[in-house]
């Protein structure tokens, strides 16, 4: 019978049980952070399937009006899409989202205090 | 107590396999390496003939052997490889990782030199180079003690005290190509005494879990000293389950030390290895001078039994290592080890080093008895000796000297 594991303490030979990361957090290994512009974004999700970490997710609650720039089409409507943002828990400031994002809305800045 | 079963000649290697087969590994996994490769051929051959029931699976290299028994001790079954070597060198990475990750795989190591230059015969810088990453280490000084010691490996590796990888040296083409009389471990005492392999942990599709995790420098200096508190508490597990082999089997195959001779000698030889059996022919001949010369074998070299070798020490007036290798740049490996017990404990014994048979060339009796005739006369400590080495093959090593 295997002895119970626990997220506090190692056990013999360092094993885990899934969801270990929840408790061990990685943000902190990060120096430069992406700033979501919320302006640009068309909602491709290209940065949540490229994040390694899966720490791009999008947040329903908070919408920016997406204004198309093509002038010959004037009827086009005015579309709401929900923001991206990432889970500085866990981002590691590597910055794939900001190098795939196609209308370059995700800008990466040094991670000061 | 003693049972005497049936005696065959048998080569080493060959005994090796079949005394494994008799532990009942599920999994086997081995790549051929000069000379460790008649073990792994023969166990092939006795899972092939259906002899054994286990997987034996054929890998590309020895980082994939390692790997296989590494997994399949991870996923609760007890499992076996052997090696050599370059191909111990391979398989570095891995142990490190089974020693961390606290699995029971049971290995041999054919000692053989390591390149380069290239050579195939025995010394034992091979097994002395991985000493640190918490694998036991224990050495064999004929082919039936290389077969005893495998179920004793079994054992202690297992012990839920202990959980760690063991390593069985046998010298290569000394023990492994070597026809001697044998007495195979006995299958229903070998089942008795070792019983069903059950993991602590295991890979389970039911009940996920993840091996030798990541961990910050919050927990990894605990994790790491979990092993060597493991590695030390082995001492009294391989003192306690050599006993129980001794009473179920008949025969004294384990321990830490063999001291030979030695409880009222002046003079003490340390060696591991088959080169105890001159070393022993050498100090009888000694003795019927009129010398006081014992013999210290080690047979448990990691974990490094510091508490028997100062019990065997104490008394000697002298102490000459007989060393199969050695720490370029360094010294001795058994040496510096010998000194700090001695030092620990106040003791100020002289302690000179011999490296003697490196890249198989032998050392004859005439030999020892020339190590015993300069120690015992008080010569001045050698830190680490050569031992006749051949100066005139040497090129000018500093032009223009």
């Amino acid at each position: 019978m295997s002895p119970k594991l626990s997220m506090d303490k190692l056990s013999v030979g360092c094993v885990a049980m899934p969801g270990g990361s929840l408790v061990y957090k990685t943000g902190a290994w990060r120096s430069m952070r992406p700033v979501f512009k919320h302006a640009a974004c068309i909602g491709c999700r290209a940065c949540e399937l490229v994040c390694p970490e899966g720490c791009v997710f999008e947040n329903p609650q908070e919408k920016h009006v997406l204004v198309s720039s093509k002038e010959k089409s004037p009827g086009e409507k005015k579309r709401e899409i929900a923001n991206r943002d990432f889970d500085p828990d866990y981002c590691k400031g590597c910055g794939m989202c900001a190098n795939e994002c196609p209308v370059k809305d995700i800008d990466m800045v040094p991670e000061v205090k | 107590m003693a049972r005497q079963g049936k005696q065959e000649i048998l080569e080493g290697a060959t005994a090796v396999a079949h005394a494994v087969a008799r532990c009942r590994p599920e999994v086997v996994a081995a790549y051929p390496i000069t000379p460790q490769t008649h073990i792994s051929e023969e166990l092939s051959t006795i899972v092939a003939d259906g002899e054994l029931d286990a997987e034996f699976v054929k890998v590309e290299s020895e980082f994939g052997a390692a790997s296989v028994v590494l997994g399949a001790s991870a996923a609760g079954v007890r499992a076996y490889t052997a090696t050599s070597s370059q191909g111990l060198m391979l398989m570095a990475e891995v142990l490190w990782n089974m020693a961390g990750m606290r699995l029971p795989v049971v290995l041999a190591c054919a000692n053989r030199s390591v390149s380069a230059p290239l050579s195939i015969w025995c010394d034992h810088q091979d097994a002395e180079s991985i000493r640190d990453c918490g694998v036991i280490q224990i050495y064999a000084e004929d082919a039936q003690e290389a077969c005893d010691q495998h179920v004793i490996a079994f054992k202690v590796a297992e012990d839920r005290r202990v959980l760690l990888p063991v390593m069985v040296n046998l010298d290569g083409f000394l023990l492994t190509h070597v026809f001697e009389p044998v007495e195979l471990p006995d299958q229903a005492i070998t089942d008795k005494f070792l019983g069903k392999y059950e993991a602590a942990f295991k890979l389970d599709i039911d009940n996920p879990m993840s091996f030798g995790c990541f961990t910050e420098p919050d927990k990894c200096m605990e994790g790491r000293w979990m092993i060597h508190d493991a590695a030390l508490r082995s001492l009294g597990v391989i003192e306690e389950v050599s006993a129980n082999f001794l009473k179920a089997f008949g025969r004294n195959a384990g321990g830490h030390l063999e001291e030979y001779k030695s409880k009222d000698a002046d003079t003490i030889l340390i060696a591991k290895g088959s080169i105890c059996g001159t070393i022993k022919d050498v100090i009888d001949q000694a003795r019927d001078k009129g010398r006081k010369v014992g013999l210290v074998r080690i047979k448990t070299f990691r974990p490094f039994p510091r508490a028997a070798l100062l019990a065997a020490l104490r008394g000697a007036k002298q102490i000459a290592v007989i060393e199969k290798g050695g720490s370029f740049g360094a010294g001795g490996v058994v040496t510096p080890e010998v000194k700090e017990v001695l030092y620990d404990a106040g003791l100020h014994i002289p302690v000179s080093g011999f490296c003697v048979q490196i890249g198989g060339r032998e050392v004859p009796a005439d030999g020892i008895a020339e190590i015993i005739e300069r120690v015992s006369k008080g010569e001045k400590q050698t830190a680490y000796e050569w031992f006749r080495l051949k100066k005139e093959l040497l090129p000018d090593l500093v032009p223009n000297d």
